[in-house]
């Protein structure tokens, strides 16, 4: 498989009044055509906006300090306001987490799904209709024709992300960016939208980088995964070598929080104790170090670069971590939340 | 925890036919009339010491019926016992005697603190409210509260907006057991949360059950979490409670189709498992509650459904010992 987008080394930080935030340093992946890429993290983490900074969606106190964004060699981050338009709902279609406010609650749904269609694809407003009618079938909203009429309160939640799904999907994008696109859903509307974008993905070839904070749907859906933490990427991996054989502490903490629907119940959840960091300098230390129970002297004094694991199944499977946490043994740390 | 089978042990509380009603004004200029039925003739009980799990989808009732049981909605009928007298009828100032063996803790912490408030002074209201405690003896109490739910005690002269949500979630946990209740509403407590920090309130909250023989009742839309925690669990679907059990039974072996639906939609976090998982999927969303299918409320979503179902409200029953189920098919 060829590269699709390469992102090499993307800095964002944001200004605030007592200096910055910095809330992506230096973050490298690629994505292959076709391929599902998760990206896990908790709030705060930098996920979104990684990948906001892609497209240059940012707020303006944000700004990209480094790094590029190669789109099939074509470096986002340099091109003109202009060409950016084409490539924003054009190559990159974008979901976002909560379908109640993506959507303008003042003009029908017909002539909002158009719009993609005439400026990208350059069709008259009728054919752009027409192709609407389409697109609302095809993810499942039956009558499109007649539903185009309507403006978005008459649509429910799970019915909303099916419209934008439909948008973002329609002048056939390269890549799909799927921002929290479950969050706001209730379960079994969860369990809906992730079958209908797996079947679209496979039907069209799509490559979609799935955003969440929930490990369990990126199991689901995605080939690869990247966890995220303090504007950092602190493992990546398949999914099965990320889920059998987690390297970055982070990554266990996080699996062993989550209550399982199988299995004993009677055990206490391992917990991650404290709280993330504050992004308001860059550190010369492994960010997790507070909150991790296999810390060493050397987190402390030096931030870990994200290296391929010893004895990985895989060759993608890269960590950034000092440690390597097979060979020790730990106790795992109580609720350590009052500091 | 529950030596029970939800036989009628030792309740501490007690959920009759609750009912409640709003009355709302739709339309674009609010001139029709229309009730929401958010809780319909919902019967349960909460025994001393366990944790019984509420959980079903937004808009299902289940908040509604964490409130209107602590009589902060008046319910439009259905009796409430709580230690076996009744308190639906009595009045505000009947209540309050009562109000501080019962507590709520709410979803999000964020909007339930009073930004201009100090958290000790949050976390001591209660006392003084309920003339349990003053000056150097409530600021004891604070600290050894704070001191409980894993906090500081230095931190009670700090304001809200120094705190992250979960340490906020803490100091309306502290706040709630400030009055030492015996039975707490958890409602939602852990949703607005990180995976991380939820974990440690859950840890927490058991934690707290275990030293102060709390009882709650756990309302959650997170199946995996209410399964944790939980000794009991009820589902409600659209006002109603359709099926109750111990959770071993209602996880090992759901009755009513909504329960099997639910938990099928929800996703594990194995790749391998889910790749091989089949995917079958409940169809639809859930109807208005200002319109509510007749009968059985599930029946246009159910794959089971049959004759019966679009006009006769199935029959709350037990269908093995504990194992509560209002489903015509089973």
């Amino acid at each position: 498989m060829s590269v699709l987008l390469d992102v090499q080394g993307l800095q964002t930080r944001f200004r605030v009044r007592k200096g910055y935030v910095y809330a992506v340093n230096g973050v490298s992946f690629s994505l292959e055509e076709g391929e599902t890429l998760g990206v896990v993290g908790e709030s705060g983490c930098g996920k979104s906006v990684t990948m906001l900074s892609l497209v240059r969606l940012l707020p303006p106190a944000a700004s990209i300090e480094n790094g590029q964004v190669l789109l099939r060699g074509e470096d986002l981050l340099q091109l003109d306001l202009r060409h950016l338009r084409d490539v924003r709902g054009g190559q990159v279609g974008m979901i976002f987490q909560d379908p109640m406010t993506s959507l303008n609650p003042f003009i029908n749904i017909g002539t909002q799904m158009s719009e993609p269609l005439i400026y990208h694809r350059g069709m008259s407003k009728k054919e752009a209709l027409a192709r609407s009618a389409e697109l609302l079938e095809m993810v499942g909203i039956p009558d499109g024709e007649a539903r185009l009429r309507e403006y978005p309160h008459q649509f429910s939640g799970g019915m909303r992300q099916r419209v934008m799904i439909a948008m973002s999907m329609s002048c056939e994008p390269a890549v799909l960016i799927a921002d929290e696109p479950t969050t706001a859903l209730d379960v079994t509307i969860q369990a809906q939208i992730v079958e209908l974008v797996k079947e679209l993905r496979d039907r069209s070839g799509v490559a979609v980088i799935w955003i969440t904070h929930d490990l369990s749907v990126v199991a689901g859906i995605a080939d690869r995964v990247i966890v995220m933490y303090a504007g950092y990427i602190v493992e990546e991996a398949p999914v099965d070598a990320l889920f059998e054989d987690p390297r970055h502490p982070y990554t266990v903490g996080l699996m062993g929080a989550l209550p399982s629907l199988e299995g004993e119940t009677g055990t206490r959840l391992t917990t991650i104790g404290g709280s993330p960091p504050d992004l308001e300098e860059l550190p010369d230390y492994c960010p997790f170090h507070t909150r991790c129970p296999y810390a060493i002297d050397r987190c402390r004094t030096e931030n870990p670069m994200l290296e391929p694991v010893a004895d990985a199944s895989d060759r993608g499977h890269r960590a950034a971590c000092w440690v390597d946490i097979r060979e020790v043994a730990v106790q795992s740390n109580g609720a350590g939340a009052s500091s | 925890m529950s030596q029970n089978d939800g036989k009628n042990g030792d309740p501490l509380v007690r959920v009759e036919n609750l009912t409640k009603h709003f009355s709302v004004r739709i339309g674009a200029y609010g001139e029709t009339k229309a009730t929401v039925h958010a809780l319909d003739e919902v019967s349960f009980d909460v025994q001393r010491g366990e944790t019984l799990g509420l959980v079903g989808e937004s808009g299902c009732g289940k908040s509604t019926a964490g409130l209107t049981l602590l009589q902060l909605h008046r319910p439009t009928s259905g009796k409430v016992f709580f230690d076996d007298s009744e308190v639906t009828g009595l009045s505000d100032k009947e209540l309050r005697p009562l109000r501080r063996r019962m507590q709520i803790i709410f979803q999000d912490p964020y909007s339930t603190l009073s930004p201009r408030m100090t958290v000790g002074n949050a976390i001591g209201e209660p006392l003084w409210l309920h003339e349990l405690a003053s000056g150097q003896e409530a600021q004891e109490r604070i600290a050894k509260l704070l001191d409980d739910v894993g906090l500081n005690p230095a931190f009670a002269f700090r304001y809200p907006h120094e705190f992250s949500g979960g340490q906020r979630q803490r100091v309306c946990i502290a706040r709630a057991l400030a009055c030492e209740p015996e039975f707490i509403v958890c409602d939602e407590p852990i949703s607005a949360l990180d995976v991380s920090i939820q974990a440690q309130i859950i840890n927490l909250l058991q934690d707290l059950q275990e030293e102060y023989h709390l009882t709650y009742l756990f309302i959650a839309h997170d199946l995996a979490v209410v399964r944790h925690i939980s000794d009991r669990v009820a589902v409600m679907y659209l006002g109603r409670v359709v099926e109750m059990a111990p959770k071993e039974k209602l996880f090992d072996n759901p009755l009513h189709p909504y329960t099997n639906a639910l938990l099928l939609s929800v996703p594990v976090p194995n790749p391998r498992q889910e790749r091989q998982r089949e995917h079958t999927v409940i169809q639809g969303n859930v109807p208005s509650a200002i319109s509510p299918p007749s009968g059985c409320r599930f029946h246009p979503r159910c794959p089971l459904a049959f004759e019966p179902c679009d006009h006769e409200v199935p029959e709350w029953r037990e269908v093995e010992s504990g194992h509560w189920v209002a489903c015509h098919a089973v």
